[in-house]
């Protein structure tokens, strides 16, 4: 490590809040962008397998009717 | 030859191809990014001039040069979407533009944090910072002018025009440093040349832009399956793929 400490580290030579800020903040939009088609995805298979579900029973039922 | 052309535009094959590849790139992104990151703000030595504040530029600069690389990606999606008229390159444009805003948002935000330690202010009405400013709108303005349209066939010819136009910012971007009296500093790596960065620190940024690109090849397959996912929702290929 460059640096002779941890808190060394943190202090970047005075500007730690403004380089380890820049890194948190990228790091937070980095995760949500990453984050929105994840969930999104999940969502949308969750509602398909839902739906082909229901169709199939719906399938069923109209078998069992006739 | 045709036949991989031909694939590009199945969205079947996309589809299977961005299932087949995400669940491997997104560890290595991951790993990669925090290594990277790790290893510039650790690692690598302090810049006897601006001191410990310049390790911003492992964030800075993979995220500006991609936020440019973005636009033509997102560009020539727009270019074939309009004279071929093939879907997925509508579905490809849409993809990009989210990403390219982000990593705009980015670059404008580290360069903001930035600016204040070594200029003295968060913010200067500078060609470079401007020009940036204009590339975010310019991603925003694809994705909200999507929106605007009832119908999705206009609405990705608009977007394909307003992306097509705004192609013109991306030279002034680059050039900005060179044509006016300009507070930021001008490109420290070079193709032609020695670089104007020592081993020690060119290093994890070449590392960082390297994983900042697979940050958007990785985005770009999530987007386009969400979106393939939300278009083709009804369709056999992929309801027989979700419920097998």
């Amino acid at each position: 490590m460059y640096f002779d400490s941890v808190a060394d580290a943190l202090a970047m030579g005075g500007h730690g809040a403004f380089v380890w800020g820049a890194y948190g903040i990228s790091f937070v939009i980095i995760f949500f962008v990453l984050l929105r088609p994840i969930m999104s995805i999940r969502t949308l298979n969750a509602d398909i397998r839902q739906e082909a579900l229901r169709k199939q029973s719906a399938q069923v039922a109209q078998e069992n009717a006739s | 030859m045709w036949r991989i052309v031909h694939q590009f535009g199945s969205p079947p094959w996309v589809y299977r191809f961005c299932d087949r590849v995400i669940p491997w790139l997104l560890p290595i992104t991951v790993v990669a990014l925090l290594t990277g990151s790790i290893w510039g703000l650790l690692f690598a030595p302090t810049d006897y001039k601006q001191g410990d504040s310049y390790r911003i530029i492992y964030i800075h600069v993979p995220a500006a040069v991609v936020a440019l690389a973005g636009y033509y990606v997102m560009a020539l999606a727009g270019l074939v979407s309009l004279v071929w008229r093939v879907k997925l390159a509508d579905t490809a444009m849409r993809a990009a533009a989210p990403i390219g805003a982000a990593y705009t948002a980015i670059a404008l935000i580290t360069g903001a944090i930035w600016g204040k330690p070594t200029w003295g202010a968060w913010w200067v009405w500078d060609a470079r910072i401007t020009s940036m400013l204009i590339l975010f709108f310019l991603y925003v303005g694809v994705i909200a002018l999507f929106e605007a349209y009832e119908n999705k066939t206009v609405a990705a010819r608009a977007c394909a025009i307003l992306s097509l136009v705004g192609t013109v910012n991306i030279p002034i971007i680059y050039k900005s440093v060179d044509w006016w009296y300009s507070l930021h500093q001008p490109a420290s790596i070079k193709f032609t040349g020695s670089s104007a960065i020592d081993a020690s620190m060119l290093y994890p940024l070449l590392g960082m832009i390297i994983s900042f690109y697979a940050l958007f090849a990785l985005l770009m397959m999530l987007n386009l399956k969400q979106s393939l996912t939300e278009e083709y929702a009804q369709s056999a290929w992929l309801n027989k793929r979700l419920t097998a």
